[in-house]
C-alpha cells in the first residue's frame, strides 16, 4: 500500500471543503490543510483567537506580532477579513456558525467520540485550548492524524481509552490510509489508498468498518 | 472632568494587593500587556490569582510572575507549552493550582461576569473530565454544563489607542481577552501605545467603551529599526 504522508492527508481532506464554507483549521498538522485548499473557491478561515479571514503566512520579514492564528505563527488577512474578541470567536464555534473544523486526535471511536487533549498520564500537564467548544459546536467536525500509532495500533478504536474531548462529535476521519464517515450505524470508508484491500484495512483498524457499494481508491 | 490617564504602570499598579484575582490579557504576544506585568513583578503583591489563556512562555511577562512565585493559582485553558518551563516547575514542585477551562468557556466566563450574568449552561466539556462534579441539564435534545463568572479584582490588558475617557481601540488579533476582561474587573487597567485627545476616536471604531476601563498608561512601542 501506498501511505498518504502528511501533506497528502491535508490534500485529500482539502478537496472536500466547499466553496463558500466557514472553517476552523486546528493547531500542528490540520494547518495543513490551509496550503492545499483549491485557488478557485472563496473558503474563509477562522482562529479561535479572534480573526476570520486569514491569508497565506507573510513574507520573512513581513510578520507582524499582533497578526497571529491560534497556533501562535504569524499569519496574513485576506480582503473580507474581519478580528473580534474571544468570546465572539468562541461565540461563533459553540453557536454553530462554522461549518467544519479539522482537528487532530489520539484516538476516534466507533461511536464518533474524540480524544485529543490530554494521555491521561498521571504527570501531564494537561492543556485543552478550544479543543471542547469545537467539538461540540462545529457544524462538520473533521479529524485528520495517522490511522496506526508509531507501535502499529489502530487510532480508530471501539471505545477511546484516553479522556474524552467530546463524545459522538466526529463526523469523518482522514488517515493516511483511508477516509472514513461516522454515522449512526457505523464507520463508513468512503475511499482508501492504493494498493490496500478493504480487508486489510479492517484488520488494520481493528474494529468492523462498512464496505461502500463501489470501493474507490485515493 | 474625567482623566484615566496614569502616569506610569507602577502608579496604575500600586493598591494591587495580596490574594488579588488578575486577569492577564493577550493570546501569546499579541495583545499582552508586559510593561504592566513588569510593573506588577516589581509592586510584589503575592499570592494572586491570575486568568490568562495560558501560563507564560520563556522567561519575561506571565512566565517571569510565575518564576517569581507570585502565583498561587491559575485559570487558563493551554498551561503546556514548548516553552511554558516556569509553570511546568512550579506545577511539578505542587507550587501553583491549576483550573483548567476550555478557552471558550473560558472567554464565556469572562464574559459573563462582565455582563451581570449568574450562569450559564454551555455544551462544551459535556460528558468529558472537565465537567465531573459539574452541574448539568438537558435542554432540548442537548446535554450542558453549567459554568460560574469568573470576576477579577483587576484587568491588564493592552490596546492600541485610547483617549482620557478610557475609550479603547484595539490592533489586529491583539484584541482578543482584551474587551471582556476589561468588563469583568473591578479595576482595569488598559497599556495602550497612544493616547488621544476626546473626540479624536471615531465613536463607530471605539471596540471598549471607557466605562469599562480606569486607568490608562501609555506605553510607547520600542521602535523598530527600519
Amino acid at each position: 500500500m501506498k501511505k498518504l504522508d502528511r501533506k497528502q492527508i491535508a490534500a485529500r481532506l482539502a478537496r472536500d471543503i466547499p466553496d463558500g464554507s466557514y472553517v476552523n483549521l486546528g493547531i500542528g498538522l490540520p494547518t495543513l490543510v490551509a496550503d492545499y485548499l483549491p485557488k478557485d473557491r472563496e473558503i474563509v478561515l477562522h482562529s479561535e483567537n479572534g480573526v476570520l479571514g486569514i491569508g497565506p503566512r507573510p513574507a520573512p520579514g513581513a510578520e507582524d506580532e499582533d497578526l497571529m492564528n491560534a497556533g501562535k505563527e504569524p499569519v496574513t488577512m485576506l480582503k473580507g477579513g474581519s478580528f473580534f474578541h474571544h468570546a465572539d470567536s468562541f461565540g461563533m464555534i459553540r453557536g454553530r456558525h462554522l461549518d467544519y473544523c479539522v482537528l487532530g486526535a489520539f484516538q476516534v471511536s466507533v461511536a464518533g467520540d474524540l480524544a485529543n487533549w490530554h494521555t491521561g498520564a498521571p504527570d501531564a500537564i494537561p492543556a485543552v485550548g478550544g479543543a471542547m467548544d469545537l467539538a461540540v459546536g462545529a457544524k462538520n467536525v473533521l479529524v485528520m492524524m495517522e490511522h496506526l500509532t508509531k507501535d502499529g495500533t489502530s487510532k480508530v478504536v471501539e471505545r477511546c481509552t484516553y479522556p474524552l474531548t467530546g463524545a459522538r462529535c466526529v463526523n469523518r476521519i482522514y488517515t493516511d490510509l483511508a477516509v472514513i464517515d461516522v454515522k449512526a450505524d457505523g464507520l463508513h470508508v468512503v475511499d482508501l489508498v492504493a494498493d490496500l484491500s478493504f480487508e486489510e484495512l479492517e484488520r488494520l483498524t481493528g474494529v468492523a468498518l462498512r464496505k461502500p457499494r463501489e470501493l474507490v481508491t485515493q | 472632568m474625567i482623566d484615566k490617564f496614569i502616569d506610569s504602570a507602577a502608579a496604575a499598579l500600586a493598591d494591587v494587593p495580596d490574594g488579588a484575582t488578575v486577569m492577564i490579557g493577550g493570546f501569546g504576544n499579541a495583545g499582552m500587556p508586559a510593561q504592566l506585568i513588569d510593573a506588577l513583578i516589581a509592586q510584589g503583591a503575592k499570592d494572586l490569582t491570575v486568568v490568562n489563556n495560558n501560563a507564560g512562555n520563556a522567561d519575561a511577562g506571565l512566565a517571569a510572575l510565575i518564576g517569581a512565585k507570585r502565583v498561587k493559582k491559575i485559570l487558563c485553558s493551554f498551561p503546556r507549552q514548548s516553552d511554558s518551563w516556569h509553570f511546568d516547575q512550579a506545577f511539578h514542585a505542587g507550587e501553583i493550582e491549576l483550573e483548567l477551562v476550555p478557552q471558550g468557556t473560558l472567554a464565556e466566563r469572562i464574559r459573563a461576569a462582565g455582563a451581570g450574568i449568574g450562569a450559564f449552561y454551555t455544551p462544551t466539556a459535556f460528558g468529558t473530565k472537565l465537567a465531573e462534579g459539574k452541574e448539568t441539564r438537558r435542554i432540548g435534545d442537548r446535554d450542558y454544563v453549567l459554568e460560574y463568572p469568573i470576576h477579577a479584582d483587576y484587568a491588564l490588558i493592552k490596546a492600541d489607542r485610547a483617549d482620557r475617557w478610557g475609550n479603547l481601540t484595539y490592533r489586529m488579533t491583539a484584541r482578543n481577552f482584551g474587551p471582556i476582561m476589561a468588563s469583568a474587573a473591578r479595576i482595569t487597567v488598559a497599556q495602550v501605545r497612544d493616547t488621544v485627545a476626546l473626540g479624536e476616536l471615531d465613536p463607530e471604531v471605539v471596540v471598549t467603551p471607557g466605562i469599562f476601563v480606569h486607568r490608562v498608561v501609555r506605553i510607547a512601542p520600542l521602535r523598530k529599526v527600519a
